[in-house]
């Protein structure tokens, strides 16, 4: 597994995101809890492909920008009754450093 | 350590409905014991009616299937009586002998049918109709045998006649009311129901009292025989004249009974671990036999037993739907009239449309409707939330949709449209997927429905004709919230206005303390509650309260549009509408600077460049604010544009400073953040150029001053602003502009536009505040001017604070 240091946790506000660009593959958003978990995800809803980084994060989910599509963000199921995924990528944090499973 | 006991008594839908309430929001608290009566798991009875009809089967109307207590860890008794309640040792015996302990225990034991006392009631084919049981005997019956005689012309009555007809019997409906349905409806619509019945082959005998049921040479009920002494052939009897609250048990057990099991508005008995729900309880001198007001107890109840302590049961206003297919008819409230209300009658015997509305004080108190009931759910929902008719009295009888819903004029029966009829236009969701999720996931509520179809989950306009179909697929079971008692989302069971008071009395700055202090059933919210709280705080509690980006929509915390690529939309503040060319010139230089795609004039006079980068937003802030510009706030749940018309300065019909007043207004609201958008408008003329009529708060020059209107709405419905006043000077415009928008910031409820505000509180009330009440008009002005008094280019503050990460992605290198 190639674990990239990404950011500080602190560089991620609770209950928010940040988006990690890659070279190919599209982006990836990061999101942390109001518990201090983070998880991580392609940055792009299973309905219309919206940008969920920029969504609404409360506890572990995140309300898509652009129709309310509610994602599970530990496995990345469109929470019922909608139906879709997203692909997950894992992510761990050590001594206050985020890193990524890329 | 073993979780505490619950026992239901009764398997039916007012108790099983209570767990499941108590399962959403507390699961796993108790080990939950239910007994029932009957061999069949908890079934929806209201639908007994179609399955004698014909039209749908036992297995369509089960509720919960044995897997569901089953996942549940629910142990399940069915078949099984309890016969006593011992409320010492706080156990429960069964018929068979079975003791199970209780820490807290639910009666929901339901209602029997009464069996009129008199001779042969207890005959081989004379039953009530109240089970599965009494239908299989009704339908096995109708096979055999010919002649049936209903005794009782009430809901029950009737919906047993059709079924019975409709099964190849011969059927006479004896009643002892002087019309059908006395308690639903009043004479002319009774007897127009009469005859559509009578055209469908059954007989009525009215005013008619049943002295005896007549034993035949089979041993079974042959004749029923009335006073007077007239007789009819009988092969079967249905008593339908009433139910009788089922509280035996109860009292035997010393707990205080008056015809029902007696119970406070937290539906506890004298005992105090001990509630009852249903049709066996007496709730303020009343006994429900209906399900809405059933389920609202359920809630209740589950709540309490939850040990969350919050909502009251203070009683339910009911409706009433005839399932019988192919008649139309709905009643609610005071549909009598009587002293001092006045009524608004359609009648049409030809067509076979009657109408009643019953009117107290410029409010709906009741109503009846008969052949055309589309609009039923509509006038209960004015008569519950108490919704001041005056303005739309000249057309209420004809219904909504003559109340000017634009987007389904000619679309609102809902009964007759057909399932491939396109209802939520946003979703495309038809009405044939609204009623199979209905059917098929057993939904109750708006709520539920949007939720399952996405109807009427996004501009909303549809609602109204959801719940029509709501409405006319479930009958009776039917449910309209209250507005102002509507859960703010799923995340609690309070509302909008519980939320905002409890914020204000309460002193709370922070969204912790309002989760904490209301129970909250999330840890942090979701979505729909967040917003609504941060603005409550920070509407109530300026300057103290502290904004909470997380907890506002994007759009709000980049201080941009997002559009569907997930790029932004930037549009500077052009105040009043006016520019400059320096201003135009510097908007040129950034589009090509920033490879602006799309420039466009928007609706509010200003421009609009769409498909910006996120992370270009903070330099192309700089390049704008360079040039004197500022947020537009064309994002925001915030004051938008204030447009405006040439006016006096050049037209040679303008009569006052348009522009000049434009600009001021603006300038007084800037960066205003309110329940939802808010849009202004100034004409210098009463030519209206500038639209004030449809902005919410619109200002039309006249020669000796200014006109104010207020509560306009150009979106989905469109709404005409209402007169407020007429005032003579540029500081009284905004004086009394602001004093209204300050009354709307503090009373309206999060996404409430001002039209919707106006709807809830009536405008008598907003002249209350605002024109008659000098002192309280300079006071909300106040509040406003103090509420803004800090009020800055978010723009400059997003871009200068420290560090600006939101808008910087991370760069992962290959």
């Amino acid at each position: 597994m190639n674990w990239k240091l990404i950011c500080k946790l602190d560089d991620i506000p609770q209950l928010g995101s940040r988006v990690v660009q890659r070279a190919t593959g599209g982006d990836i958003a990061v999101f942390r809890t109001a518990d201090d978990e983070v998880f991580a995800m392609h940055d792009k809803c299973p309905h219309k492909g919206g940008p969920l980084s920029q969504g609404i994060v409360h506890g572990r989910r995140v309300t898509c920008p652009l129709h309310g599509w509610n994602i599970g963000l530990d496995d990345g199921h469109a929470v019922a009754p909608d139906i879709g995924r997203c692909d997950t990528f894992k992510v761990k944090v050590e001594h206050g450093d985020v890193y990524l499973a890329v | 350590m073993s979780k505490p006991r619950l026992v239901l008594i009764g398997n039916g839908m007012a108790g099983v409905r209570t767990v499941e309430e108590l399962l959403k929001i507390k699961p796993d608290h108790y080990d939950i014991t239910i007994f029932g009566a009957e061999p069949h798991p908890n079934y929806n009875r209201i639908l007994l009616s179609p399955v004698l009809a014909g039209e749908m089967q036992i297995k369509d109307i089960i509720l919960n299937e044995l897997d569901w207590y089953a996942a549940n860890n629910i142990t399940l008794h069915t078949g099984k009586e309890v016969v006593r309640i011992d409320r010492v040792k706080r156990k429960v015996i069964a018929a068979d002998g079975l003791e199970v302990p209780y820490d807290r225990l639910l009666i929901a034991t339901g209602s029997t049918p009464f069996m009129l006392p008199i001779p042969g009631n207890d005959l081989p084919g004379v039953i009530g109709y109240r089970d599965i049981k009494d239908t299989d005997e009704m339908i096995a019956t109708a096979a055999r045998h010919k002649h049936a005689v209903v005794i009782g012309g009430g809901l029950l009555g009737l919906e047993a006649a059709n079924g019975l007809k409709l099964r190849g019997m011969d059927v006479t409906v004896v009643h002892l009311g002087p019309w059908l349905l006395e308690r639903q409806l009043d004479e002319v619509a009774g007897q127009m129901l009469q005859k559509s019945l009578e055209d469908k082959g059954l007989k009525f005998l009215l005013s008619t009292q049943t002295e005896a049921l007549i034993q035949g040479e089979s041993g079974r009920v042959a004749a029923v025989r009335f006073k007077g002494g007239m007789q009819i052939p009988a092969d079967l009897v249905v008593m339908a004249a009433g139910i009788r609250p089922n509280y035996a048990l109860a009292e035997a057990a010393g707990i205080y009974c008056n015809r029902g099991v007696v119970v406070n508005d937290t539906m506890q008995t004298y005992d105090p671990k001990i509630y009852a729900v249903g049709e066996c309880v007496s709730h303020r001198g009343i006994a429900y036999g209906l399900v809405a007001p059933l389920f609202e107890q359920a809630k209740v109840a589950a709540n309490h037993l939850a040990g969350y302590g919050i909502g009251r049961y203070t009683g339910s206003v009911t409706s009433t739907k005839l399932k019988v297919t192919g008649i139309d008819l709905f009643s609610a409230g005071n549909f009598m009239g009587g002293e001092g209300t006045e009524e608004i009658v359609l009648n049409d015997p030809y067509g076979g449309v009657y109408k009643k509305l019953v009117l107290k004080e410029n409010k709906l108190v009741g109503g009846v409707m008969y052949g055309d009931t589309a609009d039923g759910p509509w006038y209960f929902q004015l008569l519950k939330d108490q919704r001041d008719i005056h303005d739309i009295r000249d057309s209420l009888i004809f219904g909504q949709s003559l109340v000017g819903d634009v987007g389904h004029a000619g679309n609102s029966k809902a009964a007759d449209m057909p399932d491939s009829a396109e209802v939520c236009g946003c979703n495309g969701v038809t009405k044939g997927c609204i009623v199979k999720a209905i059917k098929e996931k057993g939904l109750f509520t708006l709520d539920e429905v949007k939720k399952h179809t996405k109807a009427a989950s996004s501009c909303g306009s549809c609602a109204g004709l959801v719940e029509q179909i709501l409405a006319s697929t479930i009958g009776g079971a039917y449910t309209p919230a209250a507005l102002d008692s509507k859960p703010v989302c799923g995340c609690t069971d309070h509302s909008h206005k519980v939320v905002r008071e409890a914020i204000f009395k309460e002193h709370l700055t922070r969204k912790e303390a309002v989760f904490e202090i209301l129970n909250w059933k999330t840890p942090n919210g979701c979505d729909k509650c967040r917003p609504a709280i941060n603005y409550y705080l920070i509407s109530s509690w300026p300057h103290e309260a502290k904004d909470d980006a997380q907890s506002r929509f994007i759009n709000e915390r980049a201080h941009a549009n997002i559009q569907k690529d997930g790029t932004y939309s930037v549009v500077p503040r052009m105040w009043g509408g006016l520019t400059t060319p320096a201003e135009l010139r510097a908007i040129a230089d950034a589009a090509e600077k920033y490879n602006v795609p799309t420039v466009k004039v928007t609706g509010g006079q200003r421009i609009d460049l769409l498909g910006v980068k996120k992370e270009d937003l903070p330099a192309m802030w700089a390049d704008l604010n360079a040039a004197g510009m500022v947020s537009g706030h064309a994002y925001g749940k915030s004051i938008r544009t204030v447009k405006t018309c040439v006016g006096a300065e050049h037209c040679r019909f303008g009569t006052q400073l348009a522009m000049d007043m434009g600009v001021k207004l603006e300038k007084m609201l800037f960066d205003m953040y309110a329940p939802h958008k808010v849009k202004l408008a100034v004409s210098g003329c009463p030519r209206n150029c500038a639209e004030a009529g449809i902005k919410d708060v619109g200002v039309i020059g006249v020669d000796s001053g200014y006109e104010l209107y207020i509560g306009g709405n150009g979106g989905i419905k469109t709404e005409v602003a209402q007169f407020l006043c007429k005032v003579k000077s540029d500081e009284e415009v905004m004086e009394y502009a602001g004093a209204f928008l300050q009354l709307y910031r503090e009373e309206g409820w999060y996404l409430e536009r001002t039209c919707h505000y106006l709807d809830r509180v009536g405008l008598d009330y907003v002249k209350g505040r605002i024109l008659e009440d000098e002192e309280g008009r300079k006071a909300y002005y106040f509040r406003l001017l103090d509420s803004l008094k800090d009020a800055r280019d978010p723009w400059q503050t997003s871009r200068e604070a420290e560090p600006i990460k939101q808008f910087i992605p991370i760069k992962l290198e290959a």
